[in-house]
């Protein structure tokens, strides 16, 4: 069949990003909170940071079961209400709300029917005035973690994870975000209600309001909920993570496993540094999207994977970038053979004008998108807090993207992907994948 | 009478315009200006349901090579036009349909409608490129099912235990046998059969002009050809009338899991299907239905529960025949039995004692806004509209669906629960192979 030849249309004159107003208070109480309409459907978004990170040293790894456990059982009880009531009294305001700890802080996450937020804002003072982990829900909450963390260990992701942060972060609070089971074990309701009177503080902590509903009145409400929220506690500093410096790969042995999981971690720069636009860019012509170099080579040219991503993250102790791909077992040296040839040529050859300006214009026209829903602003507005930025931020960073230079990219290929500069971890059958990887690299086998 | 209608609160209310070409493109418009972005859906109406017998995974498949290649485009050209111009994109293959759906800045949407366009006029297949993504896909089976633990539970494996006819039953990802088996000329003849214009939903939902965005897909649709439409059939199979139970060894797998599926009235009914899906979160979301309080707060029998309509877990967008299903993951030291018999009983308790009009509302009243949140995006829109129109004649149960949801009654519920029972149910337990 012969179509005729159609023009492709060209594209309208680009909108200027719409960065809406933020409104911006501290409470007496040293809560922070940032408050944003947007009408929509008649939801309210909101997000809670609470600094949580672990203390260095001995102390960590018994921090992160806790947090772990207090995350999981924060919602089985108050001084007013017991697991079941909490449930109900959130399902009847039309309420989600999920509680979790990552390295850095306690996120508390979630949305209310608009005429249901004062009811959900006095709930959430509950949760964070007068938790009760109450006993009986507290060690079944504890059992379950145990069983949960064995599923989460038996896939190859979370297994190449904790091998990759260990080898990046060492006695970093960092290396490890998952709990081991012996630590969740050790965890009593005391050392959960100690815990949240300790680190469950306003100072320091940063709640987003997002919807249907006028700035100054969700900050009065937000005000009339939180105000008792105080606390002496003060937040924990999460060290400055160590220097990245590329070390040799680790092979982790997974019996029978009929794909490779590859992992690189490595440094990257902050959003406010000034190689930042050209690292993310450089970033997404490497393997930050669809339309980069390393999907069109080891997927849509060779097709040893799925889907190949890497991506820039922002922990407050430092950025970091992680790349992956999952690659059936007999391509795993072809596959890290590709993957380190396309991160070289990164690092060492200049991009094409065009290839550039393709990866300018998504990383402009995506930060339109991330804004455009409740939810999405809501976590760009939270996610920046909790790197100290403001929403205009992403005006900044749109005209920074603008500037930005084939040489630039070049520069921060070099500084950032450069394949010496890496931590690779591959998770696999060693017995069917070691001895070809030895033509390519050195091995150090986990 | 007590009005049924929720609070004006808990409603959306979308601008929804439709048109239709000469050839059978269906078109739904959703104009909002809140931000400048737009979200492009197309929904062919065919999905696992229809691949022929030999050729499991067929239908996933071809949409990915409805990437590779179109009329005016070569390989990876739509992927660089759509993030090329700011958007993202993806394509999704369900047991029903095949979508395909990009958002984008909204300077960007006469470029995305010609490149649905392009590839909906003919796609342009060659050996190479089906190779290549014959490979793909089986890493992307690799990487979600062989080497995950549960990886497919019970998605793939609890239609074979619930369904007889093939249609109904086989793996929508294939087995590699079938993937390597399929031909240039499989692809052509089925996209010829299913990819005609009259078979698809084109929406558009976001910062648009609705005549505009008419006039444009007059332009980019409107000469592509009409064609006969295959006549979809019927996927009808009798009921269950005894407990089927089956089994799936799970290498990978630290813990043991079960899934019970049971079958619900045609979707096609909302009215009688709707009290399933309130029924099926009055059972299981959250710690405040039913199942949750007794496995996870009482009991402390399993680490997880989990429920949903449909195979896939999307309650509106399935047509029939298509299930209800409770999932629930537990320790190894507690027998799959004993889970089963919980279930049992607590639907039993259910359909004798029945359920008070709070518990009903409140269930409903997080339904809602869970439903708003999925549609305050503009992608969420776009493809909920499209769905509703292809199947139901109806985008707008887009604005309905709150309302309809709060006229779900109790005795409706308890109606629906009654139905659930041991002797028209299939169970699928998983036993662990892996090291705990």
């Amino acid at each position: 069949m012969t179509a005729p030849t159609r023009t492709v249309p060209a594209l309208g004159r680009p909108k200027p990003l719409k960065v809406p107003a933020v409104s911006d208070t501290t409470l007496d109480n040293g809560l922070r909170v940032l408050a944003v309409r947007r009408a929509g459907v008649p939801l309210v978004e909101l997000r809670l940071r609470v600094p949580f990170g672990a203390p260095t040293g001995k102390a960590g790894p018994a921090h992160v079961a806790k947090a772990s456990l207090l995350s999981d059982t924060l919602l089985m009880g108050t001084d007013r209400r017991d697991a079941g009531r909490l449930a109900r009294d959130l399902q009847s305001l039309g309420g989600m709300l999920s509680v979790g700890a990552d390295a850095d802080r306690l996120g508390f996450g979630g949305s209310v029917l608009v005429s249901g937020l004062p009811a959900y804002l006095e709930l959430l003072a509950e949760l964070l005035t007068s938790a009760a982990f109450p006993k009986h829900e507290v060690v079944g909450e504890r059992d379950r973690l145990v069983q949960e963390l064995a599923i989460h260990r038996s896939t190859a992701g979370v297994v190449a994870r904790e091998a990759l942060l260990a080898r990046m972060y060492g006695s970093h609070p960092y290396a490890r975000d998952l709990p081991l089971a012996e630590d969740v074990e050790a965890v009593t309701p005391a050392a959960l209600r100690s815990l949240h009177a300790k680190r469950v503080v306003p100072a320091g902590s940063v709640l987003t309001v997002v919807g249907d509903v006028a700035p100054a009145k969700a900050t009065a409400l937000v005000e009339k909920a939180l105000r008792g929220w105080l606390s002496g506690g003060t937040p924990v500093e999460v060290p400055r993570a160590p220097e990245q410096q590329g070390r040799v790969p680790l092979l982790v042995h997974r019996p029978g496993s009929v794909q490779t999981t590859i992992r690189f971690g490595g440094a990257a720069p902050a959003r406010t540094s000034p190689d930042y636009a050209a690292t993310s860019l450089a970033n997404l012509v490497f393997g930050g999207y669809f339309s980069s170099r390393w999907v069109a080579n080891i997927r849509e040219d060779k097709g040893y994977t799925y889907s190949p991503h890497s991506g820039l993250d922002h922990p407050s102790a430092g950025s970091r970038l992680v790349a992956g791909a999952d690659v059936a077992t007999h391509v795993t040296a072809p596959a890290l053979l590709e993957s380190l040839y396309e991160l070289g040529r990164i690092a060492t050859v200049p991009v094409a004008q065009e290839e550039l300006d393709q990866a300018r214009r998504y990383a402009l026209g995506t930060l339109a998108l991330t804004t455009a829903s409740q939810a999405g602003l809501a976590g760009q507005v939270s996610q920046l807090a909790g790197s100290g930025l403001p929403l205009s931020w992403l005006r900044e960073h749109a005209a920074a993207l603008q500037k930005v230079t084939v040489e630039d990219v070049l520069e921060a290929g070099a500084r950032w992907l450069a394949p010496t500069r890496l931590t690779p971890v591959l998770v696999g059958d060693t017995e069917v994948v070691a001895d070809s990887l030895r033509a390519l690299v050195d091995l150090e086998l986990g | 009478m007590p009005t049924k209608t929720p609070p004006r609160a808990a409603r959306a209310a979308f601008t929804i315009e439709r048109g239709r070409l000469d050839n059978g493109l269906r078109v739904v418009i959703l104009p909002d200006t809140a931000s400048p972005v737009v979200a492009v859906a197309v929904y062919y109406d065919v999905g696992m349901r229809s691949e022929p017998e030999g050729r499991t995974g067929f239908a996933h498949l071809f949409e990915h090579l409805m990437f590779q290649g179109s009329a005016n485009l070569g390989k990876t050209e739509h992927f660089t036009y759509v993030q090329g111009s700011g958007g993202v994109l993806n394509g999704s293959t369900h047991v029903d349909y095949t979508n395909y759906y990009e958002v984008l800045p909204s300077n960007a949407t006469e470029l995305a409608l010609f490149l649905e366009a392009d590839r909906m006029r003919s796609v342009a297949l060659t050996q190479e490129n089906l190779e290549n993504q014959v490979a793909v896909v089986q890493n992307e089976i690799r990487v979600n099912v062989q080497n995950r633990p549960y990886g497919g539970f019970p998605w793939i494996s609890m239609p074979p235990v619930l369904f007889d006819s093939f249609a109904n039953s086989h793996d929508g990802y294939g087995s590699f046998v079938d993937l390597e088996a399929a031909t240039l000329a499989d692809a052509q003849q089925f996209f010829d059969r299913y990819y005609a214009p009259g078979n698809a939903v084109l929406a558009v939902a976001g910062d648009v002009d609705p005549a505009q965005v008419m006039t444009w897909v007059e332009e980019q649709f409107g000469d592509i050809p009409g064609r006969t439409l295959p006549k979809r059939p019927s996927f009808a199979e009798p009921g269950l009338t005894e407990e089927r139970w089956g089994v799936v060894d799970d290498r990978l797998a630290p813990a043991p899991a079960v899934a019970l599926a049971w079958r619900t009235p045609d979707p096609a009914d909302l009215a009688s299907y709707l009290p399933y899906y309130v029924l099926v979160e009055v059972l299981t979301d959250g710690d405040a239905a039913r199942l949750q309080d007794r496995l996870l707060l009482r009991d402390r029998t399993a680490t997880s529960v989990g429920g949903y309509l449909g195979v896939m877990g999307d309650p509106l967008d399935a047509r029939d025949p298509t299930p209800l299903m409770v999932e629930v993951h537990h320790a190894p030291e507690v027998g799959v039995r004993t889970i089963v018999d919980a279930v049992d009983e607590e639907l039993d308790r259910l359909a004798t004692d029945g359920c008070d009009t709070d518990e009903v509302r409140r269930t409903v009243a997080r339904m809602t806004a869970r439903y708003l949140r999925d549609v305050d995006p503009v992608l969420g829109r776009a493809t909920h509209a499209a769905v509703f129109e292809q199947q139901r004649d109806r985008a707008e149960l887009l604005d309905d669906l709150p309302a309809l949801l709060a006229q779900v009654t109790p005795d409706q519920v308890v109606a629906a629960a009654a139905t659930l029972r041991r002797d028209n149910r299939a169970v699928l337990e998983l036993r662990p192979g892996g090291a705990a």
